[in-house]
């Protein structure tokens, strides 16, 4: 249909014009309004605390004592699980969260802005590796480490990079994907050229040399610090596509550990939801599947936009760290992902497929007619809260989500 | 095994006589599933494998929404 035709030509141009720029940091409850007392953000689609896996569950207790709307975490569970707090997914306020993606007023919020359209993206900050409250960790460890990332980290990032102007990130993408990342489960190359880059900035703008130090070491020990700034800029680019009558691009695929929901442009803020999938994948020594909870996270949004498992091609080290066999078999990945995109981005390429570019634009369409789905590279969290991560692998996207949007398209376009 | 790309094509199918089909060495485009190609090119005939699935899976609502929907 030449309505459908023209409407992805749109989509593929706004993705393509995209100008992300992480310009700030910032407490999540001044840049997102509906953050008040009592509210907490989460990753994929809408869910209630009764159907929320052990993870989520775990983070949310954590955060409700966090920001002391709870004394501790048994009181944080009953006052959830009595309704006592209000639960909205963070694509529905601009933002985005890796695994449980629990983001609550005080927390800070890495902010990436769109300059091509003006729209405004946040992302909490990672918080490492190991015990964390993003795979369900909630202990005074982690608590500790939330405390620090807001009173000391935060205000040294924001304002080094107010004063550099703001880091280009279209870039970044591109000399990362060239040394080796495809920005889900591998980041180190692009958290190290952002230090480069906010070294001096960060430098000038610390208030002591020892806070200076521990940002610096913070970020440089942890390869997936760039994570949470791709998925905020990956939001960035993608809700400027939301809503153009006639196109069939998705523009949001995300877990909350129990389902898995999609956007697509057309249907605006809709979602499709199926059951989420388990991720097969490589566990730490002592951990196996058994451990496992099924995949979650907002992350998703970096395969969305064509990196993560699309990018597979750029990174063959993270093949075998995620079980997905080979650095040929990681070509054939990034291969598969062409039959469900519309195009090959033209500013991020892929040195190891002659410099092809990754595939942009996932068509519901395609998807549907080939039974291809996204190809998800992704973390894994123990079951149980309060563990955290004990492996990665890859996850495919559940093909019943797109027969669902498929249908709903087509009404929009009056096909049925 | 010959090379079916290169060797010069018989006539079209339709033009031979069916009794005649199979009475030189066969060469055979294969579609859909692939252990038929594998069996003949264990037998030794020349065989180009195309992966191909209906659109949808064979779902017939789906394949009929999809051909309005084109793409």
């Amino acid at each position: 249909m030449q309505l459908i035709e023209e409407a992805n030509r749109e989509a593929v141009r706004r993705i393509a014009a995209a100008e992300p720029v992480l310009v700030d940091v910032r407490p999540a409850g001044e840049v997102i309004p509906a953050l008040g007392d009592r509210v907490l953000l989460h990753a994929g689609p809408p869910i209630e605390w009764a159907r929320m896996c052990g993870p989520m569950r775990g983070a949310i207790a954590g955060a409700l004592v966090f920001e002391g709307w709870a004394t501790d975490l048994e009181a944080a569970e009953r006052l959830a699980a009595s309704g006592g707090v209000a639960f909205a997914p963070n694509h529905h306020h601009g933002a985005v969260g890796p695994m449980t993606g629990i983001t609550t007023r005080s927390m800070p919020v890495l902010v990436v802005e769109n300059r091509a359209f003006g729209n405004r993206a946040f992302c909490t900050i990672n918080e490492g590796l190991g015990k964390v409250m993003r795979f369900g960790g909630n202990d005074a460890e982690v608590l500790a480490r939330l405390r620090w990332l807001r009173d000391e980290l935060a205000p040294v990032l924001a304002a080094g990079l107010r004063a550099k102007g703001g880091l280009a990130l279209n870039g970044v993408i591109a000399r990362g994907l060239a040394m080796g990342d495809e920005m889900h489960q591998r980041n180190v190359a692009c958290t190290s050229l952002t230090v480069r880059e906010l070294a001096p900035a960060l430098a000038q703008a610390a208030a002591a040399i020892d806070k200076l130090a521990a940002a610096l070491a913070f970020i440089g020990a942890n390869d997936q610090f760039f994570l949470n700034i791709a998925m905020a800029m990956g939001k960035a680019i993608m809700d400027p596509v939301c809503d153009i009558r006639g196109s069939s691009v998705v523009t949001a695929m995300a877990r909350n550990g129990t389902d898995f929901g999609i956007r697509v442009s057309a249907t605006g803020e809709r979602w499709f939801v199926a059951p989420v999938e388990m991720p097969k994948g490589m566990y730490f020594p002592g951990f196996s599947e058994a451990d496992a909870n099924p995949d979650m996270g907002d992350s998703t949004i970096v395969e969305t936009v064509g990196l993560g498992g699309f990018a597979m091609a750029a990174a063959p080290a993270v093949a075998g760290f995620v079980g997905a066999g080979s650095a040929a078999d990681a070509l054939d990945w990034t291969r598969a992902m062409y039959d469900i995109t519309l195009v090959r981005s033209a500013a991020w390429t892929m040195p190891a497929l002659d410099f092809a570019g990754v595939p942009t634009a996932i068509d519901i369409r395609k998807v549907v007619s080939t039974g291809i789905v996204p190809v998800i590279n992704t973390g894994i969290a123990h079951k149980r809260p309060g563990i955290g991560q004990v492996g990665a692998g890859v996850v495919r996207a559940p093909l019943d989500c797109f027969k669902q949007a498929l249908v709903a398209f087509a009404a929009t376009v009056g096909v049925e | 095994m010959s090379d079916p790309t290169h060797d010069p094509l018989p006539p079209p199918a339709s033009a031979v006589p069916l009794d005649r089909l199979l009475a030189g060495p066969v060469r055979v485009v294969n579609i859909g599933l692939e252990q038929f190609a594998t069996d003949l090119a264990g037998n030794g005939a020349a065989v180009v494998h195309v992966e191909w699935t209906p659109p949808a899976a064979g779902d017939a609502k789906l394949a009929a929404l999809l051909a309005k929907l084109g793409g």
